[in-house]
């Protein structure tokens, strides 16, 4: 088995047993960066010194036979919208194409905490605003699937690094769906934590109520084995959960006899591509199979759920990136008179077109005499969408989706914003609701393109929908892998 | 016409706590700049405001102090502009929840009693400062995220006497509760005044303009003065007031239009979708009502009431939580509420004014100040030279007693001693002497001032006082 092909569960094992070193190891995935990056554009920066560094300290640490973390000598790639301590991080943008972060987000802490390496750092959509990262400053990352098409997005770079083995693992953010759609594009498990899992602190914000960071990875163990290393109150987030936190991964392995699984109407009365709709039956008929009980059954605010976001999350981020104004980091235009023109000039030249788009689409929804016709009654639907949900999860355990409607389009294929936009139909309602869901392969299509299923279970409910998700996997054998 | 003024204030005042409101930075005045800076009050992308539960607690506080109600619920939006000073471009502050609500206080103003009513009080970060330099402009973001609160009043003032009595109870309230100094001329106190004016009888309000940029109390009531007697012009030459903000300039004694930072405003509030709302429980609220110290108005009936004070002393005194604390460990010692009011009132006021100090300063306990008022009761030292001793303590914070041993300052009360000088100084002075033989009585004063004069003041006046008037009444 080539090295680059292992999951985290396997490369710690052989770390473990001294069958091979974090520096072979690293010094491998940097070997495939070299060899597949030129076709993929997965990265924006590589920090192969800084790999190595880190890598040859795990291994003097285990050969001393000292502790190590759970992670421990395990290449990773982290978004660019991520903050890392003295190491480029700019969420894609030209407004932040030198900015080189003072501190660490809470999750690069939680890593280096379990000895991870970081690899490098991924291309996505301009400030996380996309869903193809055919929007980012760097350049559009190709779907290793098929290098004409676009890995998704906003996590494509995250997804298609993994995919293409340039990283055992990879984080993303999903604010709309920009860890799942991705991951279903490029044929990686994807998962989006229950809001408030995950601290934000040191994620650049795009919309604060939605955004949450979430790992891809080769299996749903993977996932699980991350989701409990990231997770977990932060002080600097008051908006991360103040609980106790599950052991994530816990009871994975136990069949699902008796599972309740709900499968909304509402996901096959849409448009979906033919193949996607069959891949997905046949999960339906595999979670039959297993022992679930499955019923149809009707989450009736569907329907609104992408108008509602859109809303709420071009305000927020309207707001969120007003602050890169060319005064303290960052870009600033070289074209100006006075302090107007210094902002305006700056923002203009800095941000491309889907931002811009957002900023004033965010601006209008918030200004007076427009509020309450468009943000608070996107707060309204918000609720009503999540009372829908909470309806479902008292009499199912999972409700089970397609992750989108189709799979990976060509690279310039969706010629207008809204036709870009119906892609996320099908991951956003999970954000608005605020509850967790994950994505796995279920097949490939004729075209040998990927497709995935969508796991939603009820917030902080991780485990239950952990275990659905590992079962599934276990059942389907998709084992399907690009050629590059 | 008759007019009558109509104000109403927006009072800025910087919460004393010891973090910045949303990050662990010192709260700090005159550091050097951006030296209390972090990633947090920088806005660097990525960062997270976490509420300083200190600043919701002096902003309750505040508002119980000013008996305004506290709400169990509210919560913190987001105000947009763009001002280098302004990190994020949009301003962490409060808009249709705020922290207090609906209070009231009564202010004495040209001798009548005023009720001012609060509409609300709400916490927000202040933005930093920009430094200009010759063409170049620089941004200290040390003051970016000092907690404020914002006092908003009703329009129920209708002249400058009411704003001062308005503005000195916050001033002294918020020293009382330990929120606030409340220094106008540092910055930590800043107030913005609505003023406009309508024929007296007249309910509808005229239009306002807003005043900015009012530096000190004193400044405030030049301002209204100054603003309501421009618009009464106006209006009488036929003219119309524009609604606008102006900026007051206290060496012309003038307002001007301020340039609009940019066209009309609009802020698109929103809740801040990075905090949780503040839910503050009954329970909550009554304990930090419970630890509340007594406030002003209280201690000045009480200062009347307990030590048959009058009105204007008890309000003097109670301006300040030290001077009152200097007063009531005074009279704890030594019961004499009115010599030791008159002391605090007179002396000690001029001395801390001449030192450019404040009422926090006094240099002398309460102990040694009752140990002088005892040593010119008990007729140790007169009351002339009790007032020289207590400078000479203000100065050097030695003992009473001790400096009138230094000093030989003891009362001469030798009635022979006194007696041979009396006679001396009349034998000497034939002219003063003819003066009070011929019916000017107040010829007898100088020679009692010569009495003391020789004596360095020691002699006991009473004692002096008689014998010359008995040795002139003998010449």
């Amino acid at each position: 088995m080539e090295l680059t092909a292992l999951n985290i569960v396997q490369a710690a094992e052989l770390l473990a047993k001294k069958e091979l070193s974090s520096t072979e190891l690293t010094q491998a995935y940097l070997d495939r960066i070299e060899k597949v990056e030129p076709k993929v554009n997965a990265l924006v920066t590589t920090c192969a010194e800084d790999a190595l560094e880190s890598a040859r300290h795990v291994d003097e640490k285990r050969a001393k036979g000292e502790a190590l973390g759970r992670l421990a000598g395990i290449p990773t790639i982290i978004k660019d919208n991520m903050c890392t301590k003295g190491i480029l991080s700019t969420a894609s943008s030209k407004m932040l194409y030198n900015y080189k972060p003072v501190y660490d987000a809470t999750v690069i802490e939680k890593l280096k905490a379990q000895d991870y390496v970081l690899l490098a750092k991924a291309n996505m959509d301009e400030f996380a605003m996309g869903s193809s990262t055919e929007t980012s400053y760097f350049g559009v990352t190709k779907n290793p699937w098929d290098t004409s098409r676009v890995p998704g997005g906003s996590s494509g770079g995250s997804a298609a690094c993994v995919a293409a083995d340039e990283s055992v693992f990879s984080l993303g953010s999903d604010t709309g769906g920009s860890v799942r759609q991705p991951a279903a594009f490029c044929g990686v498990v994807g998962l989006k934590p229950t809001y408030g899992t995950v601290s934000r602190f040191g994620l650049m914000a795009f919309a604060s109520s939605l955004d949450q960071i979430g790992p891809l990875t080769k299996t749903v163990e993977d996932s699980a084995l991350v989701l409990d290393v990231i997770s977990g109150n932060d002080k600097k987030d008051s908006t991360s959960a103040i609980m106790e936190y599950p052991h994530y991964g816990e009871g994975m392995k136990k069949d699902i006899k008796g599972l309740k699984v709900g499968i909304p109407k509402e996901y096959l009365e849409q448009e979906i591509d033919p193949e996607v709709r069959q891949s997905y039956l046949d999960a339906i008929k595999l979670f039959e199979d297993m022992g679930a009980i499955v019923e149809e059954t009707s989450l009736p605010t569907f329907d609104y759920a992408l108008s509602a976001y859109y809303v709420i999350a071009s305000a927020e981020v309207a707001s969120n990136l007003s602050r890169f104004d060319g005064i303290r980091y960052g870009y600033r235009t070289e074209h100006y008179s006075d302090l107007k023109e210094m902002y305006k000039n700056t923002r203009s030249e800095g941000f491309g077109d889907e931002t811009k788009r957002r900023i004033m689409l965010g601006n209008y929804v918030l200004s007076s005499g427009y509020y309450d016709a468009y943000y608070l009654k996107a707060l309204k639907v918000k609720t009503l969408i999540k009372n829908d949900f909470d309806r479902l999860f008292s009499e199912y355990d999972i409700l089970l989706s397609p992750t989108a409607p189709t799979p990976a389009f060509k690279i310039g294929a969706k010629a207008t914003p809204l036709e870009m936009y119906v892609n996320d139909l099908f991951t956003v309602p999970v954000n608005i609701a605020g509850v967790t869901a994950i994505s796995v392969p279920s097949g490939v299509t004729g075209e040998g393109l990927p497709v995935s299923v969508q796991m939603i279970a009820k917030a902080f409910d991780e485990n239950t929908m952990f275990r659905a998700a590992w079962n599934f996997e276990q059942a389907v054998k998709f084992d399907k892998k690009p050629t590059l | 016409m008759k007019y009558e003024t109509v104000i109403g204030l927006e009072v800025h005042v910087e919460m004393a706590t010891e973090t910045k409101i949303f990050c662990a930075c010192k709260n700090e005045f005159g550091s050097q700049p951006n030296t209390n800076v972090c990633p947090v009050c920088l806005s660097m992308p990525g960062t997270l405001p976490v509420l300083n539960e200190q600043a919701v607690e002096y902003g309750v506080r505040a508002g119980l102090s000013l008996n305004c109600e506290i709400p169990n619920y509210s919560k913190l939006d987001r105000k947009g502009y763009f001002y280098p000073d302004l990190a994020k471009a949009y301003q962490i502050s409060q808009y249709d929840f705020p922290l207090c609500s609906r209070g009231e206080v009564e202010v004495e103003a040209d001798g009548a009693k005023h009720k001012i009513g609060i509409t609300r009080i709400h916490i927000e970060e202040d933005a930093g400062k920009l430094i200009h330099q010759g063409t170049e402009s620089f941004v200290d973001y040390n003051r970016g995220g000092v907690p404020l609160m914002e006092i908003v009043t009703e329009p129920d003032f209708r002249n400058a006497a009411q704003v001062k009595a308005f503005l000195d109870t916050v001033r002294a309230n918020m020293e009382y509760i330990g929120v606030s100094d409340c220094k106008m001329e540092e910055g930590s106190m800043r107030c913005d005044i609505n003023i406009s004016v309508r024929p007296v009888g007249e309910t509808e309000y005229g239009t306002r303009t807003e005043l900015k940029n009012i530096n000190s109390i004193s400044a405030a009531q030049r301002a209204i003065e100054y603003e309501a007697r421009r618009h009464i012009e106006v209006i009488e030459d036929g003219g119309k007031i524009v609604q606008e903000t102006r900026r007051w300039d206290d060496v012309k004694g003038k307002t001007f239009p301020m340039r609009d930072k940019e066209e009309a405003h609009d802020y698109r509030y929103f809740p801040d979708p990075d905090l949780v709302p503040v839910y503050l429980t009954d329970e909550r609220i009554s304990k930090i009502k419970a630890a509340l110290p007594e406030l002003p108005a209280a201690k000045r009936e009480r200062y009347v009431n307990e030590f048959n004070l009058p009105e204007y002393d008890a309000g003097i005194l109670t301006m300040s939580k030290y001077t009152a604390k200097f007063f009531e460990d005074s009279v704890a010692i030594y019961n004499e509420p009115k010599a030791i009011s008159n002391y605090i009132m007179v002396d000690l006021a001029r001395l801390l004014k001449e030192n450019n100090m404040e009422a926090k300063d006094i240099p002398i306990s309460p102990k040694d100040f009752t140990d002088l008022l005892k040593l010119v009761s008990d007729g140790i030292i007169n009351s002339s030279v009790g007032k020289q001793v207590f400078e000479e303590m203000f100065k050097t914070g030695k003992k009473p007693a001790q400096i009138v041993e230094e000093k030989d300052l003891k009362q001469n009360d030798n009635a022979d001693e006194i007696l041979a000088l009396v006679q001396k100084i009349i034998a000497d002075n034939p002219k003063p002497v003819a003066d009070y033989k011929g019916g000017n009585k107040k010829a007898m004063t100088f020679f009692v001032g010569q009495v003391m004069k020789a004596t360095k003041g020691k002699a006991n006046p009473k004692t002096v006082n008689e014998l010359v008037k008995a040795e002139l009444d003998k010449a």
